[in-house]
């Protein structure tokens, strides 16, 4: 596996890792960081994970270019599953069957050629893993979709999707954290917030966590989402 | 306390930012000039990241019921203190009932308003910085309003003091900003490098916070735009498929798939945000190592020979 080092100005260098989206690279990545954060590298800042590479920002008055890229490499070898904590299951209750919150399920479910309860089952009894958080706070970019969900993004993506909304595009699956424009076809959505402001933990989902779908219906999600504005809901995680 | 008795076009309460978050998709926020922010403080006798706040084109009018000193840095902005004009980068001792007005920019974008004290919300997530888009932290994390009330902490009144003339930075003009090329230059052909190196470009109307828009000849890729999604670092400069470049300020997304052509140095990303819609700017490459050189020295000049007492 090849591993190259890319400035990204005075304060940051990226780690790449080999160009493709799989478990195998994005553990590595996620190894890397793990690593990183418990040997407490000297000078570094903060770090964001994607899916084949690691953004390391660091303080160029306590490290440089050379030194930093030199410490990172001796992690290397052993930056892989072996060294990661064993990770989280998160139980997301999702109401598909419902037009209001799937408001993509049926055009989904006729452009994959099954019904739409299949889809449902099909998407609700896999497991995801999230690769890493991004793009807006919170929102987890996930795969482990069964290979027959696999749909091209949306041709016009929309310009406003839920807070919560499960949607699919391409191989990945992802909850949209916050009200955003986007290109995924929309199977449902769950009532609980992967990004609130006024929480005391307001990121509910890390990476590195897997994530399972609930199927729910209309009753339970309304009842679940009244909890989760109660403040009184618990996460199922284990 | 302090009134707000017109919030200006968008001022939001900032500090040095959230730190630690970006891998939960938070970005830090803070001010966008980080220099003139961190002045503004010490002239009020602040420590660096006490919260001020950043106002954007044109700035507040408040009034203050409790003596107390405030400073203004940034763009140029013309202070009033009940209508008579105050000196900005210069400590100001108000009294109870003054009121103090900054009004449109002349140069530059934003400026920063310290209270002596620092001004008092409750930190989020570690951090006083406003994330607008994330309706956090700051003020119920949006924009101040007309009637908003805002507490400073407690403090003694500082000496007054202002900032040489000399080191009072000029925003007109056409900067050149420096930026050290890649992650992704790999993925440009070299006439598109060429053309980001060698011509102007204008800042556009849209900027904001999460980044500056920029209009000018085409940043050509090699080949397509699009990567597999990675982080993003402050002052990466995104070119996506219509070859126009954007520069990622403080309320930046954590990760993007579009290529990344050079990165904006951190002692240049203020300089950046002083740029007003239709003024232009250019780029000039270093290499890592000048960077670092060059951040030094920002700091050693920072450092040393600044401040001139008002007698």
């Amino acid at each position: 596996m090849s591993v190259r080092f890319l400035p990204a100005g005075d304060l940051a260098v990226l780690v790449e890792f080999d160009e493709e989206i799989s478990v195998e690279v994005n553990t590595r990545v996620r190894a890397l960081e793990f690593l990183i954060q418990q040997k407490g590298l000297a000078g570094v800042v903060e770090t964001v994970p994607a899916f084949r590479s690691l953004l390391v920002y660091y303080d160029p008055r306590a490290v440089g270019y050379d030194a930093l890229c030199a410490a990172i490499t001796e992690l290397l070898p052993q930056a892989g599953t072996a060294v990661l904590p064993p990770s989280r299951l998160v139980e997301l209750p999702c109401c598909y069957d419902d037009a209001e919150l799937g408001f993509d399920l049926a055009a989904a479910a006729r452009r994959l050629g099954f019904s739409t309860g299949e889809l449902v089952r099909l998407h609700s009894q896999a497991e995801y893993l999230v690769y890493f958080i991004g793009f807006t706070p919170g929102l987890p970019y996930m795969t482990g979709m069964p290979e027959r969900l696999t749909i091209p993004r949306l041709e016009t993506p929309r310009t406003k999707t839920p807070a919560g909304s499960v949607g699919i595009g391409g191989t990945q699956c992802c909850v949209y954290s916050v009200e955003s424009p986007g290109g995924f076809w929309v199977l449902g959505r769950t009532p609980l917030r992967l990004y609130d402001p006024e929480a005391l933990e307001p990121i509910l989902l890390r990476p590195g966590d897997r994530v399972g779908f609930r199927a729910i219906d209309r009753r339970e999600y309304d009842a679940i989402a009244a909890r989760v504005d109660a403040r009184s809901y618990v996460p199922v995680i284990t | 306390m302090i009134k707000i008795l017109d919030p200006g076009p968008q001022t939001t309460i900032q500090d040095l930012g959230r730190v630690g978050h970006l891998r939960y998709g938070i970005p830090p926020s803070g001010p966008v000039d980080r220099l003139a922010f961190v002045l503004a403080n010490r002239l009020v006798g602040n420590p660096d990241g006490a919260a001020a706040l950043e106002c954007t084109l044109a700035g507040p009018r408040f009034e203050v019921d409790a003596p107390c000193a405030v400073a203004t840095t940034g763009a140029d902005m013309p202070v009033t203190v009940n209508g008579q004009e105050a000196p900005g980068w210069a400590t100001l001792a108000l009294q109870p009932g003054d009121v103090v007005r900054l009004g449109p920019a002349r140069s530059g974008v934003r400026s920063y308003v310290a209270f002596s004290g620092g001004l008092d919300v409750p930190p989020v997530m570690g951090s006083r910085s406003t994330y607008l888009r994330g309706r956090l932290g700051g003020l119920d994390g949006r924009a101040l309003r007309r009637d908003d009330r805002l507490h400073a902490v407690a403090a003694p009144l500082p000496r007054p003091w202002r900032l040489a003339p000399r080191a009072v930075p000029a925003y007109g003009g056409e900067p050149t900003i420096r930026v050290v090329l890649g992650p992704q230059a790999d993925r440009f052909t070299r006439a598109g490098i060429g053309a980001l190196l060698e011509s102007a470009y204008v800042m556009l109307p849209q900027s904001d916070r999460m980044g500056a828009r920029l209009s000018g000849e085409r940043v050509a890729h090699a080949r397509g735009h699009d990567i597999i999604s990675d982080g993003i670092a402050l002052g990466s400069i995104q070119v996506p498929g219509d070859g126009q470049p954007i520069i990622h300020l403080v309320d930046r997304p954590s990760t993007g798939g579009y290529t990344k052509v050079a990165t904006v140095c951190s002692f240049d990303v203020g300089r950046v945000g002083q740029v007003k819609p239709g003024q232009s700017l250019r780029f000039r490459a270093v290499t890592v190592d000048e960077a670092h050189r060059l951040l030094y020295l920002a700091d050693a000049i920072f450092e040393t020979g600044l401040r001139e007492e008002i007698a």
